[in-house]
């Protein structure tokens, strides 16, 4: 049967499909291009240059608020992504568990919720306790909003892992730490993997809460980006847009792939 | 013992089962206490907070005093005139009807382009369905402020858009930045991801041959998109908008940079009270105002889901 009588197949969406893909990738494509304008007005091109790749990587600012977006990445992910696996492990192998539909919610709160309104609410908290170390306000709220997108791919993890191989360890006289260090984990391992990218990704990403939250030697890189776009565009902005476009790619890329490969090896 | 029906067969526990320490056996209380604190501390508490706020009074120094008082409601709709009467001002309704508006726009551009391309992708061989997948998430990894930047240079003084447009013989110097077209084309571009995926995830798990009954009984393509394929979506569909409404609603990026200082939305106007404005309450008014617009639309679509579910 050839694909035209296909009921299945709606005429038209293939070009439509090329469009949309355009779609999503000129906008990137454009910014790439223009950062290496070597005129000073983003528009108007003149001639090819790489100088703002080498004025952005000796930007210490830039540098200083990549540093500061790391750190508090890193240690929102490491607390968002073990929160979210005790969490995962309570509700998906707890026995008897209370409140097992509500503190799910709970734990998905964040994603329900407009983020500008618990940014403020954050704020007011922070204000009113009197904590004034910018690090630990920002690593305390990614750490909230970040639970829930480490905790989907975990949970959805133990969800389709059969628990026979839990079972079997059992049998075998191997105690439950045993077991979930042997057995449970490396299973899980995977959407452990993806839980955590995600969260890095989600905190390295935000914009609202570190923008309410940040103070003087607290600057996220998303917050920096601002503040340049807000001063009038420099050209450096296309270069460390472009440096950061290429980061974020090859990183998804390669926490694709391992996800890609973890559910191919279990299913 | 809760979990004995796991996969609706009833199951043995292992029937020589090793003595837990303490941890394991309280697996649900140790597992769900980090969760429980931290949410309690980074979101329920600040969430009561705020509310409380909403009712306090404008401190004299920017902040607020504890206490009753509706000012920052009233605010919304009422100024207050140098005599204490109080006389209707449309400026912060218009704000809010706007954010409703655009927000209510975002969701409905995305889901006319997602659909289409759900459909298309889940249709496909299973290697190029699994690397169009890749392809539509692969930007959503890209900072949200970088990928609104990318539309501030396209539709910006001098950027390819305008220079397009003054190909086929528009004005020069032309741009089409700071207004509400701006802060959408952003906006659609920036949670279009969002809505993709869970439509996708229904749409693939469509079962084919109802397609085909509903062409066997003479259903033509939009007839059978219309009754079969749309309503088979629905869950996606549901949950893809509320994915993409209620951070369109309250967005703060787009708004601010692409939109202008005067074409406010809720979200960057909560931000500029808590920012320069210094009114508090205000802000935490608007805050819980924007909050239960959010809680409208999920009982909506909760009582929308469980109807559904009742039906079929």
């Amino acid at each position: 049967m050839s694909a035209h009588h296909d009921v299945k197949r709606y005429p038209g969406l293939r070009p439509l499909s090329v469009l949309f893909f355009l779609y999503l990738y000129l906008p990137l494509v454009v910014v790439v291009v223009y950062s290496f304008n070597d005129n000073k007005i983003t528009g108007v091109w003149t001639q090819f240059s790489l100088k703002w790749y080498g004025s952005a990587l000796n930007n210490t600012a830039l540098m200083n608020a990549l540093k500061t977006s790391l750190l508090v990445a890193a240690i929102a992910t490491m607390f968002a992504t073990t929160v979210a696996l005790l969490a995962a492990l309570a509700i998906m192998r707890g026995k008897n568990v209370r409140f097992r539909k509500l503190s799910e919610t709970v734990v998905n709160l964040p994603l329900l919720l407009p983020e500008i309104v618990l940014a403020v609410a954050t704020l007011i908290l922070f204000s009113l306790l009197g904590v004034q170390n910018g690090l630990l306000k920002l690593a305390i709220a990614h750490s909230a909003f970040c639970t829930p997108f480490a905790f989907l791919p975990i949970r959805a993890r133990l969800q389709g892992m059969s628990m026979d191989y839990e079972e079997a360890a059992a049998d075998l006289y191997a105690t439950r730490w045993t077991t979930f260090r042997r057995v449970t984990l490396p299973l899980i391992l995977p959407g452990l993997f993806s839980g955590a990218m995600l969260a890095f990704l989600i905190s390295m990403d935000d914009f609202i809460t570190s923008n309410m939250l940040s103070s003087g030697g607290t600057t996220t890189l998303p917050v920096y980006i601002f503040s340049l776009i807000r001063s009038g565009t420099s050209p450096e902005l296309n270069a460390i847009a472009s440096l950061l476009i290429l980061a974020s790619l090859v990183l998804a890329t390669v926490a694709l792939l391992v996800a890609a490969r973890g559910g191919r090896e279990n299913s | 013992m809760s979990d004995a029906t796991h996969h609706g067969l009833p199951m043995q526990e292992p029937s020589h089962p090793p003595a837990g320490r303490g941890f394991w056996r309280n697996l649900p209380f140790w597992g769900l206490l980090p969760s429980w604190l931290l949410m309690a501390f980074a979101l329920l508490v600040p969430m009561i907070i705020i509310a409380a706020v909403s009712v306090a009074s404008r401190g004299a120094y920017g902040g607020f005093d504890w206490g009753f008082d509706l000012t920052g409601y009233r605010q919304i709709l009422f100024n207050e005139g140098w005599s204490g009467e109080l006389e209707f001002t449309p400026q912060y309704l218009s704000i809010i009807l706007r954010t409703l508006g655009l927000a209510l726009t975002t969701t409905l551009l995305c889901l006319v382009l997602a659909v289409p391309m759900a459909y298309f992708i889940a249709n496909q061989p299973p290697a190029r369905k699994a690397a169009l997948v890749y392809l539509v998430t692969l930007p959503f990894w890209v900072s949200m402020i970088l990928r609104v930047y990318a539309w501030m240079i396209i539709l910006g003084r001098d950027g390819p858009l305008p220079r397009f447009v003054e190909f086929f013989g528009a004005p020069a110097g032309l741009s089409f930045m700071y207004n509400d077209g701006a802060t959408l084309a952003a906006m659609v571009y920036s949670y279009m991801p969002l809505m993709v995926l869970p439509v996708f995830a229904s749409i693939e798990k469509l079962d084919g041959t109802l397609i085909e009954a509903a062409h066997d009984l003479y259903g033509n393509r939009w007839v059978t998109l219309r009754r079969v394929i749309l309503p088979l979506a629905a869950p996606g569909i549901i949950s893809g908008a509320i994915l993409v409404f209620v951070p369109a609603l309250g967005a703060v990026l787009e708004p601010t940079l692409m939109g202008g200082g005067k074409q406010m939305m809720m979200g960057s106007l909560i931000q500029l009270q808590f920012g320069g404005g210094r009114n508090w309450p205000f802000g935490a008014a608007i805050a819980m105002t924007l909050l239960a617009f959010v809680v409208i639309v999920l009982i909506l679509t909760a009582r929308r889901a469980t109807a559904k579910g009742a039906t079929t």
